[in-house]
């Protein structure tokens, strides 16, 4: 059997505003758009995806949070409705999810021998996380692909930001260790936005783009830093500032993805697809991707 | 004295072992019969309603009102998953929640209702209300706790919870779903082997309880900053409970405060306490604290600082 490898890098921040904002027909409430920069940048990388070839997308997100281990996605099927407990005013979207069970477990075995802690989750009433859902319809709507979700173990809450970097960073290797010896082509998705200050007020039609800004100038300036950090190709470097950039920003790289996301990657050298930057009620979101293929990597913005 | 419109108040912790798992240890069953005495006492009561204010439940968007009249699902929590699920349906005091909304809005409060099908009620606020009123007896209404609300919001949210039972003439349970210590263990143990997480820990929610069983509500609300900062892991702003039961009760320390159970649950505190209005109090003590009445947003202090 070939060696499994990682096709593609995504940063898909999941703000449910960019699914509201596109009128899918598995959400219910409508909206008259929005966020433009933001969903226009996640098209592009769409189709992209659409031209590589691959078996699986695994996803680690933010808001499936643990505070025992790191927990795996471990049944073939989920199928439900997602409300999202903040904004359930845009955000009511039939799921049909199909996982890559085979997939989970060999990651969750790989971290386990790594010395993380981890769980399988078996429970089919379990409803799966509204950043699993708008990271995995933006980037691919049609659902046609399996997923796997990771938990975020909230090491960041229990300990510093510093020991979040650690352990994210010995997750994504287990899991880059076990995509190597799965045999399979994986896209990764590290779902969340960069600096994470809420408007604590929403304006009476939330995609009011009038309305929309970042929440504040340093928020902004931080974000673009990882930014440049991102096009220069120093991926080791912005992991490095990672626990700065999250207690000022008080950023949801906190959750750990991009330091997993980047560590499964080896600390790529080379420059990252920049797709588009916005902010959503004040939070500071870009969409990225990684490309290891140096022929079909390009300059987007 | 005057009579209060909160018949008594119910401090419990959110995790759903004593729902799901009570036989699995000594500790937890002791929970569970914590949490059916509660019911017992609100059977016998002539309450309303049960006001729940749940710390698994955060909210960015000002304060959630759940007005949902009969919300139902079947819940699973995050890291117990595998302790199995929980089907629930709800009554909600839908009344009660809009008058709750208005009510918070003078007060200057950014506050909304929410009615939605399917709305994921969070792990506490589940765990409690099955327990406590388990066929739905009497309606219930659920607040959530905005992530980003200090003291000051917080105060202002239980006051408006008691403008709208004035404005209802309702008599109600208040029940704040909350662990004293929260740093659980990071690893699954053997549940016949839990305890609590460290002896700090352990020793200030021991602090707490006699606070508690003393009656000192106001005291309590009064030492929540250090609580937050010697016991909490900071998973948001502050330590919010007691201000909320505080305000919502009556900021002051003339209760008859019981401590029913104290036990570990996956190293985290769990309590089930009650505090009933009495007359003779324990005294007040000099607070150091401002009282507010109304919400004005955040303060600029920088701004206010510069000539
Ligand atoms: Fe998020």
């Amino acid at each position: 059997m070939p060696k499994g490898e990682i096709v593609l890098g995504c940063l898909a921040p999941h703000p449910p505003h960019v699914v509201y904002a596109e009128n899918p027909d598995q959400n219910e409430p409508v909206s008259e758009g929005g966020w433009e920069t933001l969903r226009w940048g996640y098209n592009r990388l769409a189709r992209k995806l659409k031209t590589i070839d691959y078996d699986a997308l695994v996803i680690f997100t933010p808001h499936w949070q643990t505070y025992i281990g790191t927990h795996f996605l471990g049944l073939p099927e989920f199928k439900s409705k997602s409300v999202d407990p903040v904004f359930p005013n845009i955000f009511r979207y039939n799921y049909d999810i199909k996982v890559d069970v085979e997939l989970s477990e060999i990651m969750r075995e790989k971290a386990s021998e790594h010395g993380i802690i981890t769980k399988m989750m078996r429970n089919q009433d379990f409803r799966v996380d509204y950043g699993t859902i708008t990271s995995c319809h933006m980037l691919n709507p049609d659902w046609d692909k399996p997923i796997v979700t990771i938990s975020s173990n909230r090491n960041a809450h229990y300990y510093s930001a510093e020991v979040m970097n650690e352990q994210a960073a010995a997750l994504g290797r287990a899991c880059a260790e076990a995509i190597e010896e799965s045999g399979k082509k994986v896209v990764l998705i590290s779902s969340h936005s960069l600096s994470h200050r809420h408007f604590v007020t929403e304006s009476p039609l939330p995609e009011d783009m009038s309305r929309e800004h970042i929440y504040n100038h340093s928020q902004y300036v931080w974000d673009m830093k990882l930014v440049d950090l991102m096009r220069e190709g120093k991926m080791r470097e912005l992991i490095d500032i990672l626990p700065e950039f999250t207690e000022q920003t008080i950023a949801e790289t906190e959750a750990g993805g991009l330091t997993w996301m980047m560590s499964a990657m080896g600390f790529p050298q080379y420059s990252a697809e920049i797709y588009g930057y916005q902010s959503v009620i004040g939070t500071g979101n870009l969409v990225a991707a990684w490309d290891p293929n140096a022929v079909t990597r390009e300059i987007v913005l | 004295m005057e009579e209060s419109d909160i018949l008594f108040g119910i401090y419990c912790p959110p995790h759903p072992q004593p729902l799901l798992s009570p036989e699995a240890s000594e500790g937890y069953a002791k929970l569970r019969q914590a949490y059916d005495t509660c019911r017992e006492r609100i059977e016998n009561s002539d309450a309303d309603l049960i006001i729940v204010y749940s710390t698994t439940w955060p909210s960015i968007i000002g304060h959630q009102i759940q007005a949902h009249p009969e919300p139902e699902w079947v819940h699973v929590d995050d890291d117990f998953h595998y302790l199995g699920s929980m089907p629930y349906k709800f009554k909600m005091d839908v009344d009660f929640a809009e008058c709750l909304r208005d009510s918070a809005k003078e007060r200057g409060l950014h506050s909304r209702t929410i009615a939605y099908e399917g709305f994921p009620i969070d792990t506490g606020s589940v765990v409690a209300l099955k327990l406590l009123n388990p066929d739905n007896r009497i309606p219930a209404c659920i607040v959530s706790s905005n992530m980003y609300a200090n003291r000051a919001e917080t105060i202002v949210l239980g006051k408006s919870i008691r403008d709208a039972l004035a404005k209802q003439g309702k008599k109600a349970i208040a029940v704040v779903v909350s662990s004293l210590s929260n740093r659980m263990f990071t690893e699954h143990i053997d549940p016949t082997e839990d305890r609590i997480h460290s002896p700090k820990d352990d020793e200030w929610n021991r602090k707490i309880l006699e606070f508690f069983a003393d009656g000192r509500l106001e005291d309590l609300s009064q030492l929540s900053r250090e609580i937050h900062g010697q016991i909490r892991v900071q998973k948001v702003v502050a330590y919010k409970p007691a201000w909320w039961m505080a305000a919502t009760m009556g900021q002051h320390n003339n209760y008859h405060g019981e401590v029913l159970a104290y036990e570990a649950l996956h190293g985290s505190g769990g309590a089930v306490v009650t505090l009933t209005p009495s007359s003779g109090s324990f005294g007040d003590k000099e607070f150091d604290e401002d009282d507010v009445e109304y919400y004005h947003g955040d303060r600029d202090v920088l701004d206010k600082g510069m000539l």
